[in-house]
């Protein structure tokens, strides 16, 4: 008798053969199935553990209840006032940490004399962690915007120029080489070579880094602030309003999670050449 | 004299001291000429090739193309190397025209330029397509056409098909014998494939290592019109023979 087989994602999909497969690819069924499962089973448990009332629903509320909350903040302006302060200061601290990075980023890769005068310095700096300057951020800069945007360029501007440096050093030596026997000056070379080869590491490291920054202003917002997730967080613990603080988590997730796909987007789009 | 190397030093500083790459080069290269330069690794024929691009600065001697002293990297020599150097965000068209827009010639000509010799190294077809999408061969003959594109006075060759497989190899042998003819460039290939160095040139110099030295130098006296076919002829094999030998003695007495 003749079956079909590996048509539909069903048992087949799950025999080691196909699921274990080293650095292969998986059926596009079965891959689309298990990223399905990678949210909904995670929920489902959520859900199931809520409703069998084991744990109090003051301490792990059902999805519902978390779905009802967000609701709630949405039409008392709160998620759209708060996701938007959080979201602007990330924004214009990581543009800033952005705007120095890039540039000294590529003066160290590209010139051993910059790397020499920065590198032990920017070295020493990065291991000091970023919430750790707080206190001192609040002593000079008071309680408004500016402390939580220098937080997060803190935190965001040294790992980002290291990772450009290192992207500046992997360029191949042949194409600078081919470049200068075409007629090419060094500033052209910088220019019209190794920066555009580098662009595609540029815009990887933004996406790794952006996380970083995504943490630090929940940090800066539950220590100090008006308005944000983090604070919203802050107050729905006072209120004892788990359903709040679930509702704020997983928005954090959600935009970081549409951060990170925008700059895969915008990597595709104008780096088709690096895509593999 | 087109490009002349006049007895040509080069020492590199290692750990263990001075080390002398190259020991009194003389050669010359005449206008519209295809010369090779084969030696075994160790040779220094990379090392000499660089010192020609201006990549590299010689310990002593000079190096002169048309009169003029050779002191850094210019569009005058162009040159393909044996990794592939195409810029991969750049479509092949762009990649020929850069040459030019280094040195600011107009959108225009640039434009005309590169679809001229992406004709003559026939990938017109693949002008808009990236360097990714390119076989091994067909990124060196767009290597070749950017090179080319600058108007060099002499074409220089760094292994440019070594990475290539054997018939790939073959198939590029002979689009370089084609498009020498065509074109009447001047070219210093560097190879250590003899029977490439056969094949392709009209003069070959013999490099022997440690340090690297001119042995010998051969003038090939063979058809001007080669196809492959041309390699299993009895004068071919006699040329080739006889370098191999001399590359062999080399070798054992490096081995003694």
């Amino acid at each position: 008798m003749i079956t079909t087989r590996f048509t539909t994602p069903t048992a087949d999909s799950f025999k080691p053969a196909v699921f274990w497969r080293l650095r292969e690819d998986i059926p596009p069924a079965l891959s689309a199935l298990l990223m399905g499962l990678s949210v909904l089973v995670p929920l489902a448990v959520w859900g199931l553990i809520a409703s069998l009332g084991v744990v109090n629903a003051k301490f792990l509320p059902s999805p519902l209840m978390v779905a009802q909350a967000l609701g709630g903040l949405w039409s008392e302006g709160f998620l759209l006032g708060d996701t938007g302060a959080s979201f602007l200061r990330v924004a214009v601290g990581f543009l800033l940490a952005a705007v120095i990075s890039v540039p000294v980023g590529i003066s160290m890769g590209a010139f051993a004399s910059v790397r020499s005068l920065l590198e032990p310095i920017i070295g020493i700096v990065r291991y000091m962690p970023a919430p750790a300057f707080i206190p001192l951020l609040i002593i000079y800069l008071g309680l408004g915007e500016a402390p939580k945007l220098a937080l997060i360029f803190i935190g965001t501007v040294f790992f980002n120029t290291l990772m450009i440096m290192d992207a500046v050093k992997f360029v191949p030596k042949e194409l600078l080489e081919a470049t200068y026997t075409l007629g090419g000056r060094p500033g052209q070379v910088l220019f019209q070579v190794i920066t555009p080869y580098v662009i595609p590491n540029i815009i990887d490291a933004f996406r790794i880094n952006m996380a970083s920054s995504w943490n630090l202003v929940v940090v800066a917002e539950l220590v100090a602030a008006e308005t944000g997730l983090g604070k919203r967080i802050l107050i729905a613990q006072k209120f004892f309003q788990t359903d709040e603080i679930f509702a704020c988590l997983i928005v954090l997730g959600l935009i970081g999670f549409v951060m990170d796909l925008s700059l895969r987007f915008l990597m595709q789009m104008t780096c088709r050449w690096a895509a593999n | 004299m087109h490009l002349e190397v006049n007895r040509l030093y080069k020492q590199f500083k290692t750990r263990q001291g001075p080390l002398l790459a190259l020991e009194d080069i003389n050669l010359h290269v005449e206008t519209g000429e295809f010369v090779c330069v084969v030696g075994a690794s160790g040779s220094g024929k990379s090392t000499l090739l660089r010192l020609v691009a201006g990549l590299d600065m010689p310990t002593a001697g000079d190096i002169t193309v048309d009169g003029a002293s050779v002191n850094g990297p210019g569009a005058d020599r162009g040159m393909v190397f044996q990794q592939y150097t195409l810029y991969p965000w750049m479509t092949v068209q762009k990649n020929v025209e850069f040459g030019l827009k280094l040195q600011g010639v107009g959108a225009s000509e640039r434009r005309d330029t590169a679809a001229y010799f992406l004709e003559v190294v026939g990938l017109k077809r693949f002008s808009q397509a990236l360097p990714k999408a390119l076989s091994g061969g067909m990124k060196q003959r767009v290597a070749i056409a950017r090179a080319l594109a600058s108007r060099p006075k002499i074409l220089l060759m760094d292994e440019p098909f070594g990475a290539l497989d054997v018939q790939t190899k073959e198939t590029m042998q002979q689009f370089m014998r084609e498009l020498w003819r065509s074109t009447g460039t001047s070219i210093l290939m560097i190879t250590h494939d003899v029977e490439e160095a056969v094949f392709l040139a009209q003069r070959i110099y013999v490099l022997t290592a440690h340090p690297g030295t001119v042995q010998t130098e051969v003038r090939l006296d063979l058809p001007t019109d080669r196809t492959y076919r041309i390699k299993s002829t009895r004068g071919f094999q006699n040329y080739r023979e006889d370098i191999m030998d001399r590359l062999r003695g080399q070798v054992s007495v490096a081995v003694q």
